[in-house]
């Protein structure tokens, strides 16, 4: 592992100090020689695999400001501090009752361990797990930009069909971030330019011709709150995770699902899937083609397949088309049947 | 490691650490004191300087002076010589080198030590009385014959203690999912989980 230097912030302005003067990489925060660590399970498995290189960790576990460890909640919804962690987050009977989809997005992310560790900020900004980009010998654009994609015609069975490009198609395997995009979440971020609010669906970067540049934060930014609107029909949302093994595994496919329903009849749908797409990603073909219709068996398949009409599957991948269409289909009924 | 060859850190083998660890009664405070000179503690602007580490282990304060890029795990195997907690993968998917630290299970491998300043981290070294009897857990692991090479076990029982401090070992089926964290190569499974039951009600009548 290369050498670094820690340095323990105690505020978020002297961590935004400890960034400055270090080199920025051209506005890539994922390539900056000084980098952020709260939890940490991302980045110190990249850091013994050679993939992240800081020279400088800035640890911001203790930041002072007690918001940043808080969730609160008032009639509009809930805002979770930065440094909560995923366990905290999951059991939290406001988020339980409120926003089930969220608490489900974090109780099936990982194992109780990697839960009780994992800050819900970092959880957002976690990296691929493209075995192609972990392992260092490979030509990888997002991790050497301009050495070429060896997933595109390698063994491809993870990755994504949704959001893909020709330079990259490694997917984004997070699941509270589906949760997020559904629900229309914001980031709250503080940075050398001040405080500013992004909504989170512009956080992520579609991977297009630079998928080294993987989101929308400058290089010393950091997000200090997650916040989501509660509005009472959200109580019916759902999320669901397929995987190769029962627990404790990245998705195949996953979907979440929020339903405002007045009787059968869909008023608004949210649907994002997970481990299908390059990026967190919001169905909203699937949304239009639900909106006003009554939700059975035969319109979730319709919004299902609507929600596959641009899907881009490469050699060991297509079966997740059907596989993601079947996923999202019996998170329609099952959030349909919910009783709240 | 670059600048800094590999060394014994405390400047006496890991061997005669443990028979003077073992010696010691079990309430004498233990500083580990590093051969090398002292550094700042917390921050560590000299990539190449090394950290003081302050932490209680098992109820003992130790002292560590460490490379910022030791994790957690390697702190407690190579530098307090403490060998219960096992490496399996290094890279957060095994569960083998789960400990508890502040009272919650983490995955050793995967934070750094430094990180941990201050920490009270509690190993399967932590678990037994001083008499030597066993904690509960490990007792429902032998009783159930929840292992058969054993090299998961300890990040198992610390896993399965903080699953029934937690309250997620009511069902057989929370046990499982509760417990998806910790492989078993062996695929003692089932023992495993027989195991976490037996321990959960004989804590709770505790």
């Amino acid at each position: 592992m290369r050498p670094f230097a820690y340095e323990r912030a105690q505020s978020a302005e002297a961590a935004l100090g400890a960034v400055s003067g270090t080199s920025a990489d051209a506005g890539q925060p994922t390539r900056a020689e000084a980098q952020y660590i709260a939890g940490g399970t991302n980045m110190t498995d990249y850091m013994k695999l050679g993939v992240a290189r800081p020279a400088k960790l800035i640890d911001v576990n203790r930041l002072q400001d007690p918001a940043l460890r808080r969730i609160e909640f008032d009639d509009s919804g809930l805002r979770f501090g930065a440094l909560v962690r995923m366990s905290e987050a999951e059991k939290h009977p406001d988020v339980k009752r409120r926003l089930p989809v969220i608490a489900q997005s974090l109780m099936l992310a990982a194992s109780p361990q990697i839960r009780n560790m994992a800050s819900l900020a970092g959880n957002v900004l976690q990296r691929t797990r493209c075995e192609y980009f972990r392992e260092i010998t490979w030509p990888c654009n997002k991790r050497e930009p301009g050495s070429g994609c060896s997933a595109l015609d390698g063994v491809n069975r993870q990755h994504a069909v949704l959001g893909v490009s020709d330079a990259c198609i490694a997917t984004y395997h997070g699941d509270f971030a589906q949760a997020l995009i559904a629900l229309d979440a914001s980031l709250e971020l503080v940075g050398g330019r001040g405080r500013r609010s992004i909504p989170f669906a512009e956080l992520h970067r579609l991977p297009g011709d630079t998928p080294h540049i993987e989101t929308a934060l400058s290089p010393d930014e950091m997000i200090t709150a997650i916040v989501v609107q509660a509005p009472p029909w959200a109580a019916r949302s759902t999320y669901l995770k397929i995987r190769d093994r029962q627990s404790y595994a990245f998705s195949l496919a996953s979907a979440a699902v929020a339903l405002d329903m007045d009787g059968d009849t869909v008023r608004e749908a949210r649907v994002a899937l997970g481990g299908l797409a390059t990026v967190p990603w919001r169905a909203r073909e699937a949304e239009a083609a639900l909106q006003g219709k009554r939700l059975d068996e035969d319109t979730a398949r319709a919004a299902a397949g609507a929600a596959f009409a641009d899907a881009r599957p490469r050699e060991h991948n297509a079966f997740k088309i059907a596989l993601g269409q079947e996923t999202l289909v019996r998170a329609l009924i099952e959030t349909r049947d919910m009783e709240i | 490691m670059q600048s800094h060859p590999p060394s014994e850190p405390h400047g006496i083998s890991r061997r005669g650490f443990l028979s003077v660890s073992a010696s010691l009664a079990a309430a004498t405070p233990l500083v580990v004191r590093s051969a090398e000179a002292a550094a700042p503690a917390a921050d560590a602007q000299d990539p190449d300087a090394a950290a003081e580490v302050f932490f209680s282990i098992n109820n003992q304060p130790y002292r560590l002076s460490l490379d910022v890029r030791t994790t957690l795990l390697d702190a407690l195997r190579d530098h307090a010589g403490l060998t219960g907690t096992k490496k399996g993968c290094d890279h957060g998917q095994c569960g083998a080198c789960t400990v508890l630290v502040d009272g919650k299970r983490v995955l050793s491998c995967m934070t750094f030590a430094v990180m941990q300043d201050g920490a009270e981290v509690t190993t399967v070294e932590g678990l037994a009385a001083p008499d030597g009897t066993l904690h509960p857990m490990q007792q429902a692991f032998i009783d159930n014959d929840a292992f058969q090479c054993g090299y998961c076990t300890p990040g198992q029982i610390m896993s399965a203690i903080a699953c029934v401090n937690e309250g997620n070992a009511d069902t057989d089926a929370d046990i499982r999912e509760y417990m998806s964290g910790n492989l078993c190569r062996c695929a003692a499974y089932p023992n495993i989980v027989a195991a976490i039951r037996q321990a959960r009600d004989e804590i709770r009548r505790a």
